[in-house]
């Protein structure tokens, strides 16, 4: 079975998993966890959106 | 003499914290999640099994390459590395013959780093669970 998702699913689902594991360990207590992984998730996507408007004005 | 036993009780614990660490440390590399199942950590360790297994079976559903032992390419070793992260996973996944194919689609190469970094975080994880077993994190 074979997989061939969006470029900007792809990102999301990367997005999700990392965020995930980085909240449970980069915090101690299950309220930072979720602020922190919410926080990575926001970053990913914010940073992923910045790059994809770059590469546009740099094309055109 | 008192203050012996208590001394002697004191380094037993240590060295119980110590092994079990340890333990903690290799199960949580083998099996995503296991070191934090370990120690009855039971959410964090479904969230650490669910997420590290669906993003190495994502990425090979996406078609990602396996990378294997090539001392010759330093970038292939890299990878074969952060591969070796995800412990079972990849044995058994190399073991199938799975990844193999040569990568032809762009998505193909997102797979790949689907696969190596889900091995990097499961890295992370087992020194999470060693980190908890040995008391330095709640």
């Amino acid at each position: 079975m074979s997989l061939a998702p969006s470029h900007f699913t792809s990102v999301i689902l990367f997005a999700i998993f990392a965020s995930i594991i980085f909240g449970i360990t980069q915090r101690s207590t299950p309220r930072a966890m979720v602020r922190y992984g919410a926080y990575c998730f926001v970053l990913f996507l914010v940073a992923v959106i910045a790059a994809s408007w770059l590469m546009y004005f740099i094309r055109h | 003499m008192m203050a012996q036993k208590v001394d002697v009780a004191k380094r037993e614990a240590e060295s119980n914290a110590n092994r079990l660490g340890y333990m903690a440390l290799i199960a949580g590399w083998l099996v995503p999640g296991a070191g934090h199942l370990m120690l009855k950590r039971w959410g964090r360790g479904l969230l650490v099994l669910g997420s590290i297994t669906c993003m190495f079976v994502l990425g090979i559903m996406m078609g990602a390459k396996l990378y294997a032992p090539n001392a010759a390419d330093l970038l292939d070793m890299l990878g074969f590395l952060g591969d070796l992260g995800s412990g079972l996973l990849y044995l058994i996944s190399h073991a199938m013959g799975l990844g193999q194919a040569p990568v032809q689609i762009v998505t193909a190469d997102y797979g790949a780093k689907f696969v190596v970094v889900a091995g990097l975080l499961n890295l992370i994880s087992a020194v999470d669970a060693h980190s908890i077993a040995i008391g330095r994190k709640p």
